[in-house]
């Protein structure tokens, strides 16, 4: 069972930094100070006791923005995460146990996209889709399922040449039986593991588009846009800029913290009852 | 002998990169195409009336079929021939050369100080493994593969160019300029570069090489009483090249990649931003020949490193 | 415990005996288990041994008993993070430990070290002449020229072939067998006063196998090296070696001359050792209607371009034993896939009690399935290391005979019973079990359909022979109790002979030679099962030359 004590530092401070930003992005509404788009003071103003952070480009208040900001982000980066998890697993399990052309046809596709920097298939197919929440989720999502496909098979197809999924089908059991109980059992460590690693990829990839200007659009603003926002005031020596993406780095080494743990958790485990 | 089989399997690799490279124009070219509605309409706006509309797509050849285009476009591509720039109408290949230059200048500036840096680290760190070098290491690597670009991009502004001021904020560089004064002007860009793919070339020497370290031919090496050094240069290093250069290769492939969002950052005229800039504006055919160029770039350097792979082995090298 | 030879006493007077002493070591390890803190065990306890100038001492036990971390503290070396924390290694009349400077002068020109797999021992990028006089060089025994003509008169007393040239060529160009051969003559090329030979055989055919031990044997007679040669069969060690010591959990068991051991062992773990395979097995008569008949069956792979089976036809008899033995690549294991209708034949059939099987296995009815069991060679891989044991067996009560709940809990205890184990075992997870616990469950697994054939697929050869002996018994009993029949697939003929009813030899695919067990083992044979029969080491001093002397075909791969 789980045992705090046995928790390293490290894990327990991404556990808890992750948790902080998760409360931020469910309760925005309710803890920021100012509404997101409410212009409450001058451009770039000084952190204060009304404005924690101080203000932004336009005067709005920095803190507030962040939290909404931090919606926004997660919110994107967690949906894309789910699509690309549910898409490449389904398909990357379905590919190892059937097997044969299909196998063949997914995999030299995944391949295929695969051979083009994720960031600059993105951008191509941006310039032609309309900028909505729903295409850059659908295109992250898309985009990064190929990876989880990948991993998915390769750890299928390790678990599914094993003898004991042998017995199975000699045993005379079901596709689903085989795809179910005896491989995605064996298959979710590492599927697990991978999730908080494709998370933050998620987060960063989201920022990058977003602080070029691609991903949310204005006057919304997730953490990357903020960045862009702001990114004028620092050759006046006006860090704003530096706060959004803080918090995109702070996130990403949280949950890296968290994954980390996670991982030399499972890695060592062979199998049994999965507590270590 | 070896040298056939090994070049037939070489040819093998180029024969697939070119048909990667088609595969690939195929799809980017199909990605343009999934917009609803059509390039004539969104260059001219929603005001515009049906001749207008008619007359642009008679002249950019949109009444033909999808395949015909392709070929169109894929015929002038690989005559030099990018088409021309619907925001200006300026000439693509012109406008790219010098930007491609640029990129190439920068992405290599950063290669030539991250790889020896990367690869000199990584042996560090399975030297002194699990010690306090290898630990402070792997630290570094877990930050900075966390951190996006921007955030360490704008901390150097922050740091070198506005409280310091030995840098430039923005990395303007022009024809006329001194290589001495070129250098200074892409010194941020290009340390921003390395840190940011550092990490992981480290990461991933150290795991080439400890994997080399704990084969059993080491621990004979060992047992015959060798010295470390010897040990490392007559039996590891030939076995550790060619997982090495593939490490350098994925990671340079890395480095093209994060080569658009610095270049935004630094406001530096390479393709990068010359692509963001043109997706902004839904400007088709630059954004399709970027990239290509792109894709091109980063498929050549991963045929790289599975050639050094194919070269290094000797199974391949001195057949049965 | 330990036993000391009376002749070390009146050697080490003589001033010039002693090679190798060895007191009191004891060697640990910290072993890092998951989410636990890292903890230390004792690998090795208490261990005192000496080796004389010229003598040959085995060490032998089971996995864990430490045996090659021994050898290799002759060395200095701990492999893996292992500390020798106590006791003193004496090589040539000095304390060795310690000295990390003067061990790097020792290994290589003292005492060399020929590895279990010289496949992997071997730099893959240098030619294997540059690594055999590596160690001559670089300790300056000799110029290049004269090492690499002792390179060459080494290979040929080896009887490795062309050894002019064999230096040339890469380690991947040479077999196993050969690579083995070089490894020694790489290990005898700096004229070491010592060779720790760490289980050069067994990863060989079993024809493959006397070979190289002879060869062994023959360079360590001409050379006149002292060896420590580390085996778990005892068998091979009675041999090759002049004295034995046993080891078990890292303790000296019994320590004796070879003959002793072999012939009068004290302790009662050795005896158990120098009897294992003395199980008693009256062969059964064929009865008149075949449970299973194999009716010419070919099949092949990659789409009838490798044929691996060819024409084979063999009857199993109900509650039978078939034993098919054969070496790897004889087409054992496809035969079995052709049966179980995971790799369909191309020609010929398979009829099972009374019917024609599908070639198929998805043809195949659920009865059918049921009454063909298969149980596997690596027991931790054939189970689901996320079922329970009680879920394991209690599947195909539940497949198979719809049972739930307590009627099925009730039927895994009874299983577990038959198996000697409790019905406690039912909620661990295999992790927990040992080697031979494991095969235990495959066992009851398969018992649990109620089948009428078992097929076991190697299904000893993973185990140490003690616990390799215990499954065998097991089965045994079983079939006497269940009446079930089995298809056993071996290389081991020892093994073959405790259990079979009847034998098929297989070679390249094709059956050799097929019969009942006392007919298939009585002399006229063909040349194949010559060999194979005549490169089964038998624990009995001497048996080497006359097994070389006597056989009539050369083992492939030489």
């Amino acid at each position: 069972m789980l045992d705090l004590k046995r928790i390293p530092l490290s894990a327990l401070i991404g556990l808890f930094l992750t948790a902080l930003f998760l409360f931020a992005a469910l309760f925005a509404p309710w803890i920021a100070p100012y509404g997101n788009g409410e212009i409450v003071g001058d451009v770039w103003g000084p952190m204060s006791a009304t404005h924690l952070l101080g203000t932004d480009n336009l005067g709005r208040d920095l803190l507030s923005r962040m939290i909404y900001g931090a919606r926004i982000t997660i919110f994107i980066a967690v949906a894309a995460t789910a699509l690309s998890f549910i898409l490449g697993s389904v398909l990357g399990f379905t590919a190892a146990v059937i097997g044969g052309w299909i196998d063949q046809t997914m995999s030299r596709f995944v391949d295929l996209l695969m051979s083009i920097p994720t960031l600059i298939f993105a951008l191509v197919v941006l310039s032609v889709l309309p900028s909505t929440l729903i295409t850059l989720i659908l295109v992250m999502g898309i985009l990064d399922a190929t990876r989880v496909y990948r991993l998915a098979r390769a750890v299928a197809v390790d678990i599914n040449v094993m003898d004991f999924v042998e017995a199975a089908k000699l045993r005379g059991e079901g596709r689903s039986w085989i795809i179910f109980r005896e491989i995605l059992p064996n298959a979710l460590s590492p599927l697990v593991a991978e999730l908080g690693l494709r998370f933050i990829f998620a987060v960063l990839f989201l920022s990058a588009l977003s602080f070029l200007g691609l991903g949310v659009q204005p006057p919304d603003a997730d953490w990357g846009g903020m960045v862009k926002e702001n990114k004028d005031g620092i050759v006046f020596g006006i860090p704003a800029a530096l706060i959004p993406a803080g918090a995109i780095a702070l996130l990403a080494i949280s949950v890296n913290l968290v994954a980390d743990w996670v991982l030399n958790r499972t890695s060592d485990l062979k199998g049994g009852r999965g507590n270590g | 002998m070896g040298s056939a089989l090994i070049l037939r399997l070489i040819a093998q690799r180029l024969a697939l990169g070119v048909l990667l490279l088609f595969a690939v124009s195929v799809l980017i070219f199909a990605g343009t195409q999934i917009l609803p509605g059509d390039v004539a309409q969104s260059i001219l706006g929603q005001a515009a009336t049906p001749q207008a509309l008619e007359n642009l797509r008679r002249e950019l050849g949109l009444n033909d079929p999808a395949y015909i285009r392709y070929f169109r476009w894929l015929g002038g591509v690989l005559t030099g021939d990018f088409g021309t720039a619907l925001s200006n109408r300026r000439d693509i290949a012109e406008a790219l050369g010098g930007r491609l230059w640029n990129t190439l200048f920068l992405a290599g500036c950063a290669a030539v100080i991250s790889v020896p840096l990367a690869i000199l680290l990584g042996l560090l760190a399975v030297r002194y493994r699990n010690g306090v070098i290898d630990k402070a290491i792997s630290g570094f690597a877990l930050a900075s593969t966390s951190l996006p670009e921007f955030f360490i991009g704008y901390l150097l502004i922050l740091f070198f160019a506005v409280e310091l001021q030995w840098f430039p904020a923005s990395s303007t560089v022009f024809d006329t300029m001194s290589f001495g004064a070129r250098l200074q002007a892409i010194a941020l860009p290009a340390i921003t570069l390395t840190l940011v793919v550092l990490a992981h070339m480290m990461r991933m020497t150290r795991a080439a090489i400890l994997n080399v370290m704990q084969s059993a031919y080491i621990e004979t090496a060992e047992l015959k009483g060798l010295s470390a050094f010897d040990i490392i240069r007559r039996h590891a290093m030939p076995n550790a090249v060619a997982p090495i250069v593939n490490v350098v290769m994925l990671n340079l492939a890395y480095l093209i990649v994060g080569v658009v969002v610095v270049e935004v950052i630094f406001v530096y005229p390479g393709m990068g931003q010359y692509l963001v800039d043109h997706v902004s504006k839904r400007d088709v055919p630059v954004v399709q020949a970027v990239g290509l160029i792109f894709a091109a770039v980063y498929i050549g350097l991963n045929m790289i490193a599975d050639i050094v792979a194919i070269l290094a082995n000797p199974r391949l090298r001195h057949p049965k | 415990m330990a036993e000391q030879p009376r002749k070390k006493v009146q050697e080490a007077a003589r001033g010039t005996g002693t090679l190798l002493d060895i007191r009191n070591l004891r060697i640990e390890a910290t072993v890092y288990p998951p989410g636990e803190d890292p903890k230390n065990v004792v690998i090795v306890d208490d261990v005192s041994l000496t080796v004389e100038r010229g003598k040959v001492l085995g060490l032998i036990g089971e996995s864990g008993a430490g045996k090659s971390t021994i050898g290799l503290s002759s060395m200095g070396y701990g492999r893996g993070g292992v500390r020798i924390t106590g006791g003193e290694v004496v090589l040539n009349g000095r304390d060795i430990l310690g000295d990390e400077r003067g061990l790097r002068k020792l290994r290589g020109k003292e005492v060399c070290y020929v590895a279990q797999s010289a496949a992997a021992a071997f730099n893959p990028a240098h030619k294997l002449m540059r690594q055999v006089v590596e160690a001559t060089l670089e300790h300056g025994v000799s110029s290049r020229e004269e090492a690499e003509k002792r390179a060459v008169d080494l290979f040929r007393q080896l009887s490795l072939p062309d050894p002019e040239n064999i230096g040339d060529r890469y380690p991947h160009q040479v077999s196993g067998g050969q690579l083995q051969r070089v490894m020694t003559a790489m290990a005898l090329c700096s004229k070491p006063d010592l060779i720790v030979f760490d289980e050069p055989t067994t990863a060989l055919d079993v024809t493959t196998q006397i070979d190289v031990l002879a060869a062994i044997k023959k360079a360590i007679r001409d050379t006149g090296v002292a060896a420590l040669y580390i085996t778990h069969d005892l068998a091979v060690v009675a041999q090759v070696s002049d004295d034995i010591m046993v080891l078990r959990h890292g303790k000296t068991v019994e320590w004796g001359d070879t003959r002793q051991i072999i012939e009068k062992p004290k302790q009662d773990y050795t005896k158990a050792l120098v009897s294992v395979h003395a199980i008693d097995h009256e062969e059964h008569a064929p009865t008149p209607v075949p449970i299973l008949t194999v009716d010419n069956v070919t099949a092949s792979y990659g789409g009838g371009r490798v044929k691996v089976l060819r024409d084979v036809s063999v009857d199993i008899h109900p509650g039978q034993t078939l034993a098919v033995v054969g070496e790897s690549g004889s087409g054992k294991s496809t035969l079995a896939r052709a049966i179980t209708g995971l790799l369909p034949p191309e020609s010929g059939s398979i009829t099972f009690d009374g019917r024609t099987l599908a070639n198929r296995l998805a043809d195949r009815p659920k009865e059918d399935l049921r009454q063909l069991q298969m149980i596997y060679q690596m027991a931790d891989v054939a189970m689901n290391p996320r079922q329970t044991v009680g879920t394991i067996i209690g599947r195909p009560l539940e497949f198979y005979f719809g049972m739930r709940g307590a009627e099925r809990n009730a039927r895994v205890a009874e299983l577990l019973d038959k198996i000697e184990m409790g019905k406690g075992f039912a909620d661990r997870y295999p992790a927990e079990l040992s080697g031979g616990q494991k095969q235990r469950v495959c066992i009851a697994r398969a018992l649990a359909a109620k089948p009428k054939l078992i097929i076991c697929d190697e299904v000893t050869s993973a185990l140490d022979p003690l616990v390799a002996n215990g499954i065998l018994k097991l089965l045994l009993e079983l079939q006497a109790e269940e009446d079930v029949a089995y298809l056993f697939i071996t290389h081991d003929l020892a093994t073959v002979r405790a259990i079979a009813d009847s034998i098929a030899v297989m070679y390249r695919g094709e059956l050799v030679r097929y019969g009942p067990k006392g007919k298939v083992l009585t002399p006229p044979f063909d040349a194949y099962t010559d060999l194979l029969l005549s490169s089964v080491p038998e624990m009995e001093v001497g048996w080497l030359e006359k097994a070389i002397s006597n056989r009539r075909m050369e083992a492939a791969g030489n």
